[in-house]
């Protein structure tokens, strides 16, 4: 789950983590008086929304007096910003947040991830922050300084003078890393984060430290004890069909094909958007019913595939393990009975219960296509999507 | 010959009497697996299932000997769960259950390297000695004994690489998924040496997808040390890259982790790999000449 700007800077502040001054505000007459409250003659202005490169999409801007910071309002607040991490349709801004504005002397990077490879929360430094830190990281990695942490030992002052070092940072700077870097660690191990990132940290033009972004990610399987950070969630950053399945534990994500797909498992329901297209056929959906699906949900996948009005046959690849055949064979027999389902229905049931649920679907008499093994489910899907279904 | 488990291997289950559990423990038995008993904090002295329940698994282990563990409690008890097995002497533990915090799993596999215990998962179907012993959730009807060992990221996937090498006639020395979490107990590597040890196995199946680099690193330990002929699938070439907020996850991967790089790696060490999940065990059939 993603955390607005603003949230994160609520978190960093809790932390004694050093951030710009600012207030989040719902409409313009807000963020003047944001503005007006937070003094001085100069704010950054910024839209908040799940997304990075909002800077080069116009959703930051530098503004020197208060009508300023009203237009910047009037002019996003309900609309989309559309950047290079988005889709098409760019994510709605809801809030700005205005904040003071800070001399900038020098830019630098700080993040943290779990490494999969080394098995470690790794902490991240750069010299060159506010740039694309990825094109650094690929063209010239060792100007990417690392730490391992130890996630039961926690983070210590030397792992953090080690990384001031490298970043050379004057003394009274080294001081101010410390709280940051001491910080950000507790930060992530208390709070079940998954990413956090600061891009600019920026050195001011007093020679101060100061966090003038921040981006958090945070486990979702950890939410449970995260209530905290649980009511921060922003559903309008949601893709809407994406939050409907994850409503019904499915996992939905649109793609631009006509075979809409449902799926058991992930890696199968990859599997099968990869044989779909090997026939020359485009998927409109990745859809995994997980491991607990029954009747209900998957009229609930049905329903979601379907309001997609690309979709032109769906195919239902099934191997039961947890999952029963006969069980889904049930749901696909409601489903098509309850909501009317006009495009054709490519089915595979393989594994637990696997007969039972063909004979279920053979007896029902509806508008179903029975496919023996992966490739010809997917040879019928193809063919069906194009109006052949003999 | 197998790897991890087989007739032998004395099984006990925690979190034995939730509904999960009681499911797949009756197929594991009725599979032939030796499951000795189980644990349910609060109600130990019950029976369950004609096997006796325990209030821990250091009570467990007192009574039955087992040496494997299976685990089905929720995720917010696994980390407990998997440290209270590897503390109470159980070498092997398959953790099923799926949504284990990412940061709990970090400190759970650090301290079962410590004690040398093998953790299987979480978040996996577990694994099967085809003809012994079952411990996980796959259906045992579509396994067959046999000479190829499989290995996979993700469930359903493992049980179509099962299902194609039992349909030619192949069969399985043992099946292990390892689960598809950023931190699993096992990689992909640990179980390739086991696999390449092991005089039952003579071909090796690695199912993989993309996120992360284990299969890269698979790779390179391939091309190192496995002599024997290895098949692999990637899931998720056309998968779209996903919405992302942030930089450092990329920067950590350092440009790999799509299917591409993952299939260009593995050719490049030497193993045979196949576009599609429907030809694995042509795959294998053609690579070995059976």
């Amino acid at each position: 789950m993603n955390l607005h700007e603003y949230q994160a800077k609520q978190l960093f502040r809790s932390y004694g983590i050093a951030v710009s001054n600012g207030v989040a505000s719902d409409s313009a007459e807000g963020a003047k008086e944001a503005a007006l409250s937070l003094g001085g003659d100069r704010w950054v202005v910024k839209a908040q929304v799940h997304a990075g490169g909002r800077g080069k999409a116009g959703g930051v801007e530098l503004v020197d007096d208060i009508q300023g910071v009203e237009d910047f309002a009037n002019k996003w607040l309900g609309k989309n910003l559309v950047t290079f991490q988005t889709d098409e349709k760019g994510q709605p801004i809801n809030q700005i947040l205005v904040e003071s504005c800070s001399n900038i002397a020098d830019e630098l990077y700080l993040g943290a991830v779990i490494d999969r490879t080394s098995q470690r929360l790794v902490m991240m430094a750069s010299n060159e922050g506010g740039v694309n830190i990825e094109d650094v990281a690929e063209a010239t990695p060792e100007k990417i300084f690392k730490i391992a942490i130890d996630p039961v030992q926690g983070p210590n002052e030397n792992q953090a003078d080690k990384l001031s070092s490298s970043l050379g940072l004057d003394d009274r700077q080294k001081i101010q890393f410390r709280d940051i870097y001491m910080g950000l660690v507790r930060l992530f191990l208390e709070k079940d984060l998954a990413l956090l990132e600061i891009n600019p940290l920026v050195i001011t033009a007093e020679g101060d430290l100061l966090c003038v972004d921040a981006k958090i990610n945070i486990d979702s399987n950890a939410l449970y004890r995260q209530e905290e950070l649980s009511l921060m969630r922003d559903p309008s950053q949601e893709d809407k069909r994406e939050a409907e399945a994850a409503e019904w534990d499915l996992s939905y994500v649109a793609l631009d094909g006509d075979i809409g797909c449902m799926v058991n498992g992930a890696g199968l329901a990859m599997g099968t958007m990869d044989i779909i297209k090997l026939h020359g056929g485009e998927p409109a959906n990745f859809l995994d019913v997980g491991g607990a699906a029954d009747s209900k949900r998957v009229s609930e996948a049905f329903r979601i595939i379907l309001s997609d009005s690309n979709v032109k046959a769906v195919l239902i690849n099934i191997f039961g393990g947890i999952v029963r055949c006969d069980v889904i064979a049930d749901g696909i027999v409601d489903a098509l009975n309850n909501m009317g389902v006009e495009v054709p229905v490519v089915v595979r049931l393989e594994g637990n219960n696997a007969e039972l649920g063909i004979k279920k679907l053979a007896k029902c008499n509806l508008n179903i296509i029975p496919a023996i093994g992966l490739e010809q489910a997917a040879e019928l899907a193809v063919k069906a999507a194009k109006g052949i279904t003999q | 010959m197998s790897i991890l488990i087989d007739k032998h291997t004395k099984v006990i289950c925690q979190g034995f009497t939730g509904g999960q559990a009681t499911q797949h423990c009756e197929q594991c038995i009725e599979y032939g697996t030796q499951l000795v008993g189980g644990v349910t904090p609060g109600k130990g002295g019950q029976e369950h299932l004609g096997l006796p329940v325990f209030n821990s698994v250091l009570d467990a282990v007192k009574e039955t000997n087992a040496t494997a563990s299976i685990i089905f409690v929720p995720a917010r008890f696994c980390k407990e769960s998997i440290l209270e097995a590897a503390e109470s002497g159980i070498q092997l533990i398959v953790c099923i259950t799926e949504g284990v915090p990412t940061l709990d799993m970090l400190e759970v596999k650090m301290r079962c390297d410590d004690l040398g215990v093998r953790l299987i998962g979480p978040n996996c179907p577990g694994i099967i000695t085809p003809g012994e012993c079952k411990m996980g959730i796959m259906p045992g009807s579509i396994h067959l004994p046999g000479k190829v060992g499989i290995i996979s990221r993700s469930g359903t996937l493992t049980y179509e690489a099962v299902k194609q090498t039992t349909d030619f006639g192949f069969g399985q020395s043992s099946c292990v998924g390892i689960g598809g979490d950023p931190i699993p107990g096992s990689s992909f590597i640990d179980i390739l040496g086991m696999f390449q040890e092991d005089p039952a196995t003579e071909a090796i199946v690695m199912v993989g997808e993309i996120g992360g680099t284990a299969e890269e690193l698979a790779a390179q330990f391939i091309q190192a040390n496995i002599t024997k002929p290895v098949v692999s699938y990637i899931a998720g070439v056309t998968a779209p890259a996903g919405k992302r907020m942030g930089h450092a996850g990329a920067i950590i991967a350092g440009g790999k982790g799509t299917a591409e790089e993952k299939f260009k790696a593995l050719e490049a060490a030497g193993v045979y790999t196949v576009k599609s999940p429907a030809d694995i065990g042509k795959g294998v059939a053609e690579l070995t000449k059976w």
